[in-house]
């Protein structure tokens, strides 16, 4: 699936998009930026609750496809536009990350 | 072969908010030299990882990244406090990082760790007191 069909189908609300037609491959949940980098997977949907400028950098290395903000977690708009300016696509949901994956799992 | 690219980079030290910019651009330069997104992965990742660390234990440090026809060197250099035990800061999970750098999702004891699990080969050449050079090679 692709991000834009995270919104589309799902109902993960856009926080910013740069590259919504890029493919997901599998999910990562975890807050813990290195052992993120260590474990998650290229393309994979990463989903956390840590949201400081740090998060971008992490999902750019590692080459996730998307972060998805649970739980409502918000993003200081500076932090967007950093995103915005290095290609990360990042979502969120009021779901907490079990409930998001549960979800992301059907439509995989 | 000495002929090689070489992008070198000032790693400021207690700054959070800038940490990764050397990772980043360096990623972005590998990109641009067409080399395959796994080799980039790795090296953004390796090299973010010894950043991070140059940020939270040493004040900062420089870091140079040698591209050469059949690999890529990453050299990290600071004149931090050393490590004490490299046996032990190798390990998953151990790390001596403080509150604050944990509650930014940091201090994980998994920067070197990850470092050694994306590098083909990692050299530690570390003295307490006087500083750390870390070399990591991926090859091509």
């Amino acid at each position: 699936m692709k991000v834009t069909d995270l919104v589309n189908d799902l109902g993960f609300a856009p926080i910013c998009m740069p590259d919504p037609e890029r493919e997901i491959h599998g999910c990562y949940i975890g807050d813990l930026l290195s052992w993120v980098m260590g474990r998650a997977q290229a393309d994979n949907l990463w989903i956390t609750i840590m949201s400081n400028v740090n998060t971008v950098a992490v999902a750019s290395l590692a080459d996730v496809s998307a972060v998805l903000l649970a739980e409502n977690v918000t993003l200081e708009e500076s932090i967007v536009q950093t995103a915005e300016l290095k290609g990360v696509n990042i979502l969120s949901t009021s779901l907490s990350a079990y409930e998001a994956a549960v979800k992301l799992s059907g439509a995989l | 072969m000495s002929d090689h690219l070489n992008f070198h980079f000032t790693v400021d030290g207690d700054n959070f908010v800038s940490a990764g910019q050397a990772s980043v651009q360096v990623k972005k330069n590998l990109r641009e030299l067409g080399l395959s997104p796994d080799v980039i992965r790795k090296v953004s990742i390796a090299m973010y990882e010894g950043e991070i660390n140059m940020v939270i234990h040493a004040h900062g440090g420089t870091a140079d990244v040698n591209v050469y026809e059949d690999r890529i060197e990453i050299i990290l250099d600071d004149e931090g406090p050393g490590i004490k035990d490299v046996e032990l800061a190798l390990q998953e999970g151990y790390s001596t990082a403080s509150d604050s750098v944990r509650s930014l999702g940091f201090g994980a004891g998994m920067g070197l760790p990850n470092m050694k699990r994306y590098s083909d080969d990692m050299r530690i050449d570390t003295t307490v007191g006087v500083g750390t050079k870390i070399t990591m090679t991926i090859r091509l």
